[in-house]
C-alpha cells in the first residue's frame, strides 16, 4: 500500500473526521487547486528525474511561501531519496514528494491534532499576541464562542488599549460569544488591564481567561518588552499560567513570519500557532517551514468568517486538503 | 534569521573571479542563482524573479570588471538598476479632481491596515496639501471598524461620516459624496470593509461603489509582509476595480518587502505611500530605489542619510569638529549630539536602516533601549557647568549629588563618565588619523 493510500484510509476511518476534512477541502480549494495543480503540471512536463526538474519543483514550493531553508532541506532530502530507491521517472517522484511534505508537518511526534492546554481545575489563561492586523481579536471571539459551546465559563481581557476601536471590537465578540470582557479605558496600561482580568475571572470562577494584546511588529523592542510585562503578570498571579502563549499569523504573510514566530518566542514562549485567512489563496506553506524551523505547532486555522469557521489544526486534514486533487487522481 | 543580505550571499562567488578581467558565463550563472534566492527570500514572486533574472544574465554577460567595483558590487549594481526600473519613479501625487471633492477608495484584504491608513492620509492631505477631507465609514461587516475610523476621525479632529453598521455601504458612499458637497469638503476617502479578492459578492459591491461615486482614485492598500500571494491578491482587485495606486503598510518592520516588486510587476501601478509606524503622521512617500536596496538586503542607507541631513545642522557639525580636533569636546556638545541623533526619530528605525543590522543581534536589545538614552541625559542634566566642562573634577561626593540628582546610582554615572573619556580617546585617535588629509565633513563620531 502506497503512502497516499495510508493517508486516504486515515481519512476514511470514520464520519466525523469526513466532515472535518470536507470542511478543509472547501476551505482550502484555492490552495490546493494552485498547489497540486502545479506538481501534476510539473510531473507531466518532466519524464526525466533532472536538475531541472528539481529547479522547478523548488519554485512550486517556493511559490507557496513554504520557505527557501526548508526548500532547500527538503530538495536535498528528495534527491537523496530518489537516488536511494533509485527512481528515473517523475510519476514515482511524487509519492515521495508528498511523503516528504507530511513528514515536515507531523515532525518527530505522531499526534495530529494539538489540544489546547486546558486545565482541569482552576483558571486556564491564553494569552494571544501577533503582529498588526493579523486577526487577533477575530480569533478570540471565534474561540471564546467555542469553548462556551463546549460548557466552559470563559472571560475576555481587551489587553489591546493602543488600537482605536480594539476595546469596542472585542466586546462585539464578547456579546455575540455570550461572554464577559474585563476592560480599562483605551490608552491605559495593558498589564493592568490583565492584572485586573485575572482577578475578575478568579472572582467569577471562570474557566478560561483569554488575553488580547495589541498587534505589535517584532522589531519594536519597546513594544516587545510591553509584552514581556504583561506575561509576567500573568505568570505572577496564576501560577503555572499562561497556560498557552497563541501567535496568530496571517497565511498570506510570507517569509517574515518566520522572524515573527522566532521574535515572538524569544520574548513569549509562543507555544502554538493560530494560521488564518487560509481560505484565500495564500498557501499557508510558511506553516512547514515555522514547524521545521522552529518546532512550534499550528493549533488552529481560520478557513473563514463565521464563528465555527476557526478549526483546530489537524495536519492529516491540512496534508489532505493540500493533495487531495492528488489523492483522488491515482 | 534567514534573511542575509545580496552581498553577504554572492561572498563565495566573487572571491574565485576576483582578479579576473571579464566576468565569463559561469560566473554569472552562479551569481544569479545567487541573486534568484535573495530575491525570492525576500518574498518577490517566483514569476517575478524569473524575468528579472533574464534580463540581468543578459546584461551582466561579458562586462568588463571596472577597476571601481568588484565583480560582485557590479553585478549588484546591474541587479539593482533592474530593480529599480521596474518598480518605477517616486510618484506620490494624489488626485484632484477638475470639481471638488476628490473622491479617494480605500481597497484590500483584512488586517492589510486600511482604516489606519485612511486617518493617515486624511492627515497627509490637511498638513501637506491643505485639504479639508471627509472620512466615510463603510466597513459595515468587522465590529466596531466604525468605531476604529471615528476615534481617528476625533484624535485628528476631523468629521467622519457613517449610518451605522445597518446600512448598505453603497448608500453610505453615495449619501456621504452629497454630504460632503453641501459642507465643502475637497476631498472624501471611503474606508471599505477588507475583503478576499476572490470573494465574488463583496467583491461585487467594490465596483457598485465605485460606480456610483466615481472616484478619483482607488488605492489598494497592502501589507508590506505579504508573500508569493501578493501577485494574486494584486491582480484580482486590479482586474475588478482597476485601481489607480497602491499604498504599502507595516514598512516599518523588518520584512524585506519583495510584494512591493511583486505587485508593481504585474499591475504596473504606482506605489505611492508606505506607513512606517503606528502614530498617524506616519505615511510617507514611497522611494521606488531605497526599496529597491531593502529587498536586496543592503539596508536603507540613502534613507539613513536623508534623515541625518535633515537634522544636523551643517553649522554645528563644523564646531563639532573642530572641538574634536582640539580636545575641547564637553557633556554639552554630547548631550546635543544626542539630541540631534534623537531627533532623527527612534534609535531601533535608524539602526534597521543600516545595512546588516538585521545580523547584528547584539543590537537589537541591549543599546536599543530609549529609557538607557534618557538616563544619559538625566545625569548630564544633573551636572554643574563646570562639571560638564571639566568632567576630572567630578569627585566621588560630586558623583553622589549628580547620581540623586538624576535617578540613577553612582555606578551608572562612573560607567558614563568612563565612557565619554574613552570616547575623547577615540576621538583624538580618529582625528590624527585624518592629520595631513583635507579633513572631510565627519559628522558624527559614530558612523
Amino acid at each position: 500500500m502506497g503512502f497516499m493510500d495510508k493517508l486516504r484510509n486515515r481519512f476514511k476511518q470514520n464520519a466525523e473526521t469526513e466532515e472535518v476534512s470536507e470542511k478543509y477541502k472547501e476551505g482550502m480549494e484555492k490552495t490546493r487547486n494552485s498547489f497540486s495543480s502545479k506538481i501534476n503540471d510539473l510531473i507531466a512536463r518532466y519524464r526525466k528525474v533532472d536538475e531541472d526538474f528539481f529547479e522547478e519543483l523548488e519554485e512550486v514550493l517556493i511559490t507557496a511561501d513554504v520557505g527557501v531553508n526548508t526548500v532547500m532541506d527538503l530538495i536535498d532530502e528528495l534527491k537523496m531519496e530518489v537516488k536511494r530507491r533509485n527512481i528515473k521517472d517523475t510519476k514515482e517522484v511524487k509519492e515521495v514528494i508528498s511523503e516528504k511534505l507530511v513528514e515536515i508537518y507531523y515532525g518527530d511526534d505522531s499526534q495530529q491534532i494539538e489540544e489546547l492546554n486546558l486545565q482541569e481545575d482552576g483558571l486556564t489563561v491564553l494569552l494571544v499576541v501577533g503582529v498588526n492586523g493579523a486577526g487577533k481579536t477575530t480569533s478570540i471571539g471565534k474561540l471564546a464562542n467555542q469553548l462556551k459551546s463546549e460548557g466552559k465559563n470563559v472571560v475576555l481581557a481587551a489587553g489591546d488599549t493602543f488600537r482605536a476601536g480594539a476595546i469596542e471590537q472585542l466586546e462585539v465578540w464578547g456579546e455575540r460569544a455570550g461572554v464577559d470582557v474585563i476592560k480599562h479605558t483605551a490608552g491605559s496600561d495593558p498589564a493592568a488591564v490583565i492584572f485586573d482580568a485575572i482577578k475578575a475571572a478568579k472572582a467569577r470562577e471562570a474557566d478560561v481567561l483569554i488575553c488580547d494584546t495589541a498587534g505589535r511588529l517584532q522589531n519594536k523592542v519597546n513594544l516587545m518588552n510591553e509584552l514581556e510585562k504583561v506575561k509576567r503578570v500573568i505568570e505572577r498571579e496564576v501560577p503555572g499560567a499562561p497556560h498557552e502563549v497563541l501567535l496568530v499569523l496571517d497565511a498570506t504573510t510570507g517569509q517574515n513570519a518566520l522572524s515573527q514566530a522566532k521574535t515572538f518566542s524569544e520574548s513569549t514562549d509562543v507555544s502554538g500557532i493560530v494560521l488564518t485567512k487560509l481560505d484565500g489563496t495564500a498557501k499557508g506553506g510558511i506553516v512547514l517551514a515555522i514547524r521545521h524551523e522552529l518546532n512550534i505547532p499550528v493549533k488552529f486555522v481560520g478557513l473563514g468568517e463565521k464563528m465555527e469557521d476557526l478549526r483546530k489544526f489537524d495536519a492529516n486534514a491540512f496534508v489532505y486538503g493540500l493533495f487531495a486533487d492528488m489523492l483522488e487522481d491515482e | 534569521m534567514a534573511f542575509e543580505g545580496l552581498a553577504d550571499r554572492l561572498q563565495s562567488t566573487i572571491k574565485k573571479i576576483t582578479g579576473k578581467g571579464k566576468v565569463s558565463e559561469q560566473d554569472v550563472k552562479e551569481m544569479t542563482r545567487e541573486v534568484r534566492l535573495a530575491l525570492l527570500e525576500a518574498d518577490v514572486n517566483f514569476k517575478v524573479v524569473k524575468d528579472l533574472i533574464k534580463r540581468i544574465k543578459e546584461r551582466a554577460v561579458g562586462q568588463e570588471v571596472m577597476e571601481s567595483l568588484t565583480p560582485g558590487q557590479q553585478v549588484i549594481k546591474v541587479v539593482k538598476e533592474e530593480l529599480t526600473a521596474l518598480m518605477g519613479g517616486e510618484q506620490s501625487k494624489i488626485a484632484v479632481a477638475d470639481r471638488p471633492p476628490t473622491v479617494i477608495m480605500m481597497v484590500g484584504l483584512q488586517g492589510a491596515g486600511k482604516t489606519t491608513t485612511t486617518g493617515k492620509l486624511a492627515n497627509l492631505l490637511r498638513k501637506k496639501h491643505n485639504r479639508s477631507p471627509l472620512l466615510v465609514a463603510c466597513d459595515v461587516y468587522r465590529p466596531a471598524a466604525i468605531k476604529q475610523l471615528k476615534t481617528l476621525g476625533s484624535q485628528l479632529d476631523m468629521p467622519v461620516y457613517s449610518l451605522g453598521t445597518e446600512a448598505n455601504p453603497v448608500d453610505i458612499a453615495t449619501q456621504a459624496l452629497e454630504k460632503a458637497k453641501a459642507d465643502h469638503h475637497d476631498y472624501v476617502i471611503i474606508d471599505t470593509a477588507g475583503r478576499l479578492h476572490i470573494d465574488t459578492d463583496l467583491m461585487g459591491e467594490l465596483s457598485e461603489i465605485k460606480a456610483q461615486v466615481k472616484p478619483d482614485e482607488i488605492f489598494l492598500v497592502v501589507d508590506s509582509m505579504t508573500g508569493q500571494d501578493a501577485v494574486n491578491v494584486a491582480e484580482s482587485f486590479n482586474e475588478q476595480l482597476d485601481i489607480t495606486g497602491v499604498i504599502l503598510t507595516k514598512l516599518d518592520g523588518d520584512t524585506r518587502g519583495g510584494a512591493a516588486l511583486s505587485i508593481k510587476a504585474v499591475t504596473d501601478k504606482p506605489i505611492k505611500f508606505a506607513g512606517m509606524g503606528e502614530k498617524l503622521d506616519q505615511l510617507e512617500p514611497f522611494h521606488p530605489e531605497r526599496m529597491a536596496s531593502r529587498i536586496l538586503g543592503m539596508g536603507d542607507v540613502l534613507s539613513l542619510i536623508e534623515k541625518a541631513q535633515e537634522n544636523v545642522d551643517e553649522k554645528q557639525a563644523k564646531e563639532l569638529e573642530e572641538k574634536m580636533r582640539t580636545m575641547s569636546f564637553t557633556f554639552d556638545d554630547f548631550l546635543e549630539q544626542m539630541g540631534q541623533v534623537r531627533n532623527m526619530g527612534p534609535l531601533d528605525e535608524l539602526i534597521n536602516m543600516l545595512p546588516g543590522a538585521n545580523k547584528m543581534k547584539g543590537l537589537k536589545n541591549a543599546q536599543l533601549d530609549e529609557k538607557q538614552i534618557s538616563q544619559v541625559e538625566a545625569i548630564i542634566q544633573s551636572m554643574t557647568k563646570k562639571e560638564r566642562q571639566e568632567p576630572d573634577i567630578i569627585n566621588a561626593s560630586r558623583k553622589k549629588r549628580i547620581a540623586k540628582g538624576s535617578g540613577t546610582n553612582v555606578s551608572q554615572v562612573n560607567r558614563l563618565l568612563k565612557q565619554f573619556s574613552e570616547m575623547k580617546k577615540m576621538m583624538k585617535q580618529m582625528t590624527n588619523m585624518q592629520k595631513g588629509k583635507k579633513a572631510k565633513g565627519m559628522k558624527f563620531p559614530f558612523m
